[in-house]
């Protein structure tokens, strides 16, 4: 159980570490974890599910060029991913902006877990239920 | 008897998304640029670089804006397509050379022809990125008034072309050569 543990734990903190260091940076910490923050929340084009700070296909080294390019001018992280959304569309973003097209995906989880909770509460009173009554015949 | 009717019900609405998920292509991503203007771009020309190639060039007219490159298995498919296309449809193309070695893409149309008008050289591709572009080959249909009315992602093949770009090149034009638009000479 704790090799398994051990295991489990080594694999994913392996993780973030195999995540292509950015070929470029800014001497400014601030602006640098600015730049690696954006890195994280665009979704690579080409590549499934993968982010542009992690992934290697050129075009997200293309995408880490333009936004470093983009922030080395002075453009706000809304500015940036706005850019890149009406180049790409929405599936850039790992975040997409609440709208009419994307209530049932931010409401849908609240919803299902809405249904769960009273699916919930109605067993557990019924069962409730259930046992007074054998409490009663007992 | 809700006991039953429920799973039953969230499976077929389950089986139904996932049904109609067996033929989507999940390496498509609708490009938001249709229906908008064209980014402008100005480029070296791939044949002679002191030249420049760039949206200029199509002003005013219908023309197709080929993503390409030599190591782009696609190009190569649809490379024959391009050049009947360049003989015989009346439509300007103009390529976008993508991420490319320039010897290279010199032999390529040295040795399979070349359909293209001029082939702009994006050796960095900065003009693919404002074009949206994420892989070759990718085809644009711009209007005269420099709409994007089309892009295909993929090989173009005849069947592609008369379902999808001849009837908006029709709706533009009216009839093949394309007229210019008014204003132009």
């Amino acid at each position: 159980m704790t090799r398994l543990l051990v295991l489990m734990l080594m694999l994913f903190a392996g993780g973030p570490a195999m995540a292509i260091e950015a070929e470029l940076g800014f001497d400014d910490p601030v602006m640098n974890e600015r730049y690696r923050e954006l890195l994280r929340e665009v979704r690579c084009p080409k590549c499934l599910n993968t982010s542009i700070a992690d992934s290697d296909a050129p075009i997200a080294e293309d995408l880490r060029r333009e936004v470093h390019q983009k922030m080395a001018e002075g453009a706000s992280d809304e500015e940036i991913v706005e850019y890149l959304v009406s180049r790409y569309g929405e599936f850039v973003v790992y975040r997409p902006p609440l709208q009419p097209t994307t209530w049932a995906l931010w409401g849908g989880p609240v919803a299902l877990l809405a249904i769960g909770a009273f699916v919930f509460a109605r067993i557990l009173r019924s069962r409730a239920r259930q046992s007074i009554d054998q409490d009663a015949i007992s | 008897m809700w006991r039953y009717v429920i799973p039953v019900a969230v499976f077929a609405v389950l089986a139904v998304f996932l049904y109609r998920g067996l033929y989507l292509n999940p390496g498509y991503i609708p490009s938001p640029l249709v229906g908008k203007p064209a980014p402008e771009f100005s480029l070296p020309d791939l044949e002679n670089l002191d030249r420049q190639v760039g949206s200029r060039d199509y002003e005013g007219q219908v023309a197709l804006l080929n993503v390409w490159a030599t190591w782009c298995v696609g190009c190569r498919q649809e490379h024959p397509f391009l050049v009947e296309l360049a003989r015989s449809s009346g439509v300007p193309i103009y390529g976008l050379n993508w991420k490319d070695d320039r010897d290279k893409a010199l032999e390529w149309l040295d040795t399979l022809g070349d359909p293209y008008v001029a082939s702009a050289f994006d050796v960095e591709g900065d003009v693919a990125i404002d074009w949206g572009v994420y892989g070759a080959p990718e085809t644009f249909l711009i209007g005269r008034d420099g709409t994007i009315l089309h892009k295909h992602i993929a090989p173009l093949t005849p069947e592609i072309w008369r379902r999808d770009f001849l009837p908006k090149i029709a709706e533009e034009c009216g009839s093949l050569p394309c007229p210019l638009a008014e204003g132009e000479e």
